[in-house]
């Protein structure tokens, strides 16, 4: 072929492409597809946008222009600022927020164990993380080591009384027993509900029933008062203890339901290879069904892990000063008797934070084991 | 909190097996354990509350502080318990708490149907009307078709009941659960008349931010006699919690202060002194001994909290937010029902 002398340009290489319209990308775009996209988005969005504007101010100015910091009384906080938050309050009462009644000098005993705490998770929640193998190890003795630190041992560590234990403490402490315990015994619960073995699976749907029949704040009044009847005189069975158990118990049988929910979706075909392949009942399981299992049930178990969460307040009906149960007595005390918001507000945040968390986290762990599913 | 009854007697009947089988006495066990176990309410402006150190305050509080200088001469070797209107009972009559100091009213079924023993009266209080100044009520009987603040389930409901009934007026109740959700409602405007016991009446409006435009109304609807309480079942126990309150009581009318205490006693002995205080102060006579403690455990207890009327100046008095007069709970001698009985 000679070349054509009449064609006076030939585009060597493909031009390229023109941007994308305007109205069709960037924030613009956004706003118009999510925000204005038709008559009754639009006046939803002015509405939103009215509402936001005549509430942030106030809130804004509320919360932190107007707010005292730092005072030493209620009367103190409404002379500095008349119309502000008196977060005075919290910072003063800080200790006992986190603490509770701990004493002073031994505080540095919980935080060791709270960031202990986040050592013994790591290699739970994070793959990635170097020398997983002996990490583990360590979170398999963490509650030892958190008992002996919390409570002491009586040899190296001063041992603290349970009723010393209050605040966040002892919402962590109720929180992270009942979720990690809850998980593995609610695996063996729902195991069990679909065992074959008509004996075991008698206990456990027994079980499961009965604790799903009956309020936790029945179960917690139980184990403060009823307990007390039961057991021989002079016995001392610890409150928190008794709690624990009570939790624990409770959110296992919620889990062992979720769990059998995730059970029930693998196809027979699933079960029936494992059979054919040879495997034993607790290798099938553990190779094949609970990893395909408990990967749909994630959404359901962070579910029930949040929901224990924030029931943990509830022991402040039988008297243990969780942070929601520690505002009473310190509403009683005439320095700052007449703040209510501030407290509650302070008590909401946290909780946000920690079940926020949480949920953030099972919905990076989705994203991760769905990489490989083809859909 | 009459409906707590059925639930507490049940568990106290199933508590009577656990409490013959424990033999040794209340006494015992304290001084043994080397504290004091003792109730409290989870927060009542007075009463018991928590202050910036950690530590508990409040004129029950002070109760079992008292108690345990007396027993086991240490005024912070008391374990405190918060109990709430639903527990507290039941603390009680399974032994967790040795005694209970929790504003509690003194009532025919607690005292015979509950198996408790109360041991006096620590406070007399009586169910009043708290109203916006604005509203321009004097009296009472001037609150016809008022929507009234009221808890729950307690028997400041049944007393309101009762009054209006009484005095052939109508009004309108608006429930609440909690002390503080009625004041939020109170101030808010939802009622117009918030009613409880007028200790709780005086602490809330301290609280406000401009507690001259309440007032409280002059009437006082009924009769609620606050005291400690103890299982029935250990009269020695009984008897000395109750003689530790009485003589905080005694001292006060004796003139027998925390500070004094110690020059009291002494000068007690000298020719024409009063034998009383002698006697009280452990100088004369073996009275400790029929208790099974000594002889100066009513001076301990003086010395660790202070008298009644210094107790109550400094944690409900007019010099205080709460700023309640002693009305009731002055001495007998000044018009007032504290009548304890002779130290002899």
């Amino acid at each position: 072929m000679t070349k054509d002398s009449s064609i006076a340009f030939v585009l060597k290489e493909p031009k390229e492409a023109e941007p994308a319209p305007i109205a069709t990308t960037g924030a613009l775009a956004w706003t118009r597809e999510n925000l204005f996209s038709s008559r009754l988005n639009t006046a939803l969005t002015i509405l939103s946008l009215l509402f936001l504007a005549w509430m942030i101010p106030g809130l804004v100015q509320w919360t932190f222009v107007d707010a005292v910091w730092f005072a030493n009384s209620i009367d103190e906080c409404r002379q500095l600022s008349p119309g502000g938050a008196c977060w005075a309050v919290i910072t003063a009462r800080f200790d006992q927020f986190m603490f509770g009644f701990y004493p002073e000098e031994l505080r540095w005993r919980p935080v060791l164990a709270f960031v202990l705490l986040g050592v013994a998770l790591l290699p739970v929640l994070w793959d990635a993380v170097p020398a997983r193998k002996q990490l583990f190890f360590f979170s398999a003795i963490y509650p030892l080591v958190a008992f002996a630190l919390l409570w002491g041992d009586g040899f190296i560590f001063e041992r603290v009384n349970s009723s010393d234990f209050g605040g966040f403490l002892l919402t962590m402490i109720i929180g992270v027993t009942g979720i990690s315990f809850s998980l593995p015994i609610g695996v063996l619960l729902a195991l069990g509900r679909n065992s074959n073995l008509p004996f075991i699976k008698l206990i456990c749907v027994t079980f499961i029933e009965f604790i799903r029949g009956v309020p936790l704040i029945t179960l917690l009044f139980v184990a403060s008062t009823l307990l007390n009847y039961l057991l021989p005189p002079g016995t001392n069975f610890d409150i928190i203890l008794r709690v624990l158990i009570m939790v624990t118990l409770f959110a296992s049988a919620y889990m062992a339901e979720v769990i059998r929910g995730g059970l029930a979706a693998l196809s027979k075909g699933q079960y029936e290879a494992a059979d054919a392949l040879g495997l034993t009942y607790w290798q099938s399981m553990y190779l094949i069904i609970l990893p395909q299992a408990l990967k749909i049930s994630i959404p359901g178990i962070v579910n029930t892990f949040i929901g224990l969460f924030k029931d943990t307040t509830l022991v402040s009906v039988i008297g243990l000063l969780d942070p929601l149960g520690i505002i009473q007595p310190i509403l009683a005390d005439s320095t700052w008797n007449g703040l209510v918001v501030e407290l509650y507000a302070f008590v909401g945040l946290v909780f946000f934070v920690f079940c926020f968390a949480m949920s953030r986290y099972s919905m990076y762990l989705e994203r991760k084991l769905s990489a490989g599913d083809r859909h | 909190m009459k409906s707590n009854i059925l639930p507490v007697a049940l568990s106290a009947a199933f508590g009577l097996a656990a409490m013959t089988a424990a033999s040794a006495s209340t006494l015992e066990e304290v001084k043994e354990r080397g504290t004091l176990n003792c109730g409290v309410s989870t927060g009542l402006a007075g009463f018991s509350q928590i202050d910036d150190a950690g530590d508990w305050q409040g004129f029950d509080v002070a109760v079992c502080r008292a108690v345990a200088a007396a027993v086991l001469d240490d005024p912070s070797a008391v374990q405190f318990v918060p109990t709430t209107g639903k527990t507290r009972f039941t603390a009680l009559a399974s032994g967790e708490i040795d005694m209970l100091a929790r504003n509690t009213t003194w009532t025919f079924s607690r005292d015979a149907d509950l198996k408790f023993t109360f041991i006096g009266v620590n406070y007399y209080d009586g169910q009043g009307f708290m109203v916006p100044k604005e509203l321009g009520v004097e009296s009472a009987k001037e609150l016809d078709g008022a929507t009234v603040c009221i808890q729950t389930g307690t028997t400041t409901e049944l007393n309101l009941a009762d009054y209006f009934r009484k005095n052939n007026m109508s009004y309108e109740p608006v429930p609440i659960e909690t002390n503080t959700e009625a004041r939020q409602n109170y101030l808010a405007g939802a009622c117009d008349v918030y009613t409880t016991d007028a200790s709780g009446l005086a602490a809330s409006r301290s609280s406000f931010e401009n507690p001259a435009d309440h007032v409280i109304l002059p009437e006082i609807i009924s009769k609620e006699p606050l005291g400690p309480l103890v299982r029935h079942g250990d009269n020695e126990w009984e008897d000395i919690v109750r003689w530790t309150l009485n003589s905080l009581i005694i001292a006060e009318e004796k003139g027998i202060t925390a500070a004094n205490a110690d020059e009291k006693k002494a000068a007690s002995t000298a020719p024409g002194a009063d034998t009383e205080i002698a006697r009280l102060l452990g100088a004369e006579g073996e009275y400790g001994a029929m208790v099974g403690l000594d002889n100066e455990f009513a001076l301990r207890a003086i010395k660790a909290v202070g008298n009644y009327g210094e107790l109550f100046s400094q944690n409900l008095g007019e010099d205080t937010k709460i700023g309640l007069a002693r009305g009731l709970n002055a001495q007998w001698t000044d018009g007032g029902l504290l009548y304890a009985p002779p130290f002899r």
